[in-house]
């Protein structure tokens, strides 16, 4: 009984993570500047990542936790990639090295 | 003999069933901080959706997301016990706690640093030189 009622509470979590990434997804195509797609697309994936730990727990193989700790990872490195690419228009620049404001400044402005 | 028997049974029957008390306060403990956890990430989405701005939205997605997501870790964790699954998700929440801020603060600097400027009243945003002049940088 106990655990019946965990599982339903764990069936209304992941329909709530269902709807969040609903409006993100809305977000993402709706966004007026790429840095709001960013935004809803990093959110989107950590909620697919607990949408997967709920979903595994709830079908009782908790082996896609796994899979959720994978996705977690992969999530902020395709964010930072994502980003840096769209900065530098290449990803074999060193993200340490500090862009040069003066000459960026005005040949951007 | 046998009347000391049956008073062991009914000495035995009389505790409460720890066993089932403790299985009730696992699954209200979880099912709270699931159910509060799918509330902060559900207003984070709809923050997201809503907010006017962009800065507006990354404050609304970065907090709202490290919330809602370690509280449902926490309840799954809870629910899970004491097994190799809980250990898991222990290490999917630590992920979580350091990834998702840096992702939005990385998304911020670099909305910042292309230029987007947020919607103020009064007041305007500061100019790039402006802030790279104060460290020294």
């Amino acid at each position: 009984m106990a655990s019946l009622v965990m599982i339903y509470v764990c069936v209304v979590g992941a329909i709530g993570m269902l709807i969040g990434m609903a409006l993100l997804l809305g977000r993402a195509i709706a966004g007026p500047s790429f840095y709001d797609r960013a935004l809803a697309v990093n959110s989107f994936g950590t909620k697919a990542v607990l949408f997967l730990c709920l979903f595994s727990l709830i079908i009782g193989r908790p082996d896609g936790v796994d899979i959720a700790i994978l996705y977690a990872l992969m999530n902020f490195i395709a964010t930072v990639a994502i980003l840096k690419f769209f900065r530098y228009r290449a990803l074999d620049v060193p993200l340490a090295q500090r862009p040069q404001r003066k000459s960026a400044g005005k040949g951007g402005a | 003999m046998a009347e000391v028997k049956h008073d062991a049974a009914a000495h035995a029957a009389a505790p409460l069933p720890w066993g089932e008390i403790f299985e009730w306060a696992q699954a209200f403990l979880s099912g709270g901080l699931i159910l509060t956890g799918a509330f902060f990430v559900i207003a984070g989405a709809i923050g997201i959706l809503r907010m006017p701005d962009f800065y507006t939205r990354i404050h609304a997605a970065g907090m709202t997301d490290t919330m809602g997501a370690e509280f449902i870790l926490l309840g799954l964790i809870v629910q899970s016990g004491f097994t190799q699954t809980s250990l898991k998700l222990l290490l999917v929440a630590f992920f979580l706690f350091i990834t998702s801020p840096t992702a939005t603060h990385a998304i911020a600097h670099a909305a910042h640093l292309s230029g987007l400027k947020p919607k103020l009243g009064p007041y305007e945003a500061p100019e790039l030189e402006d802030i790279g002049k104060g460290d020294g940088a």
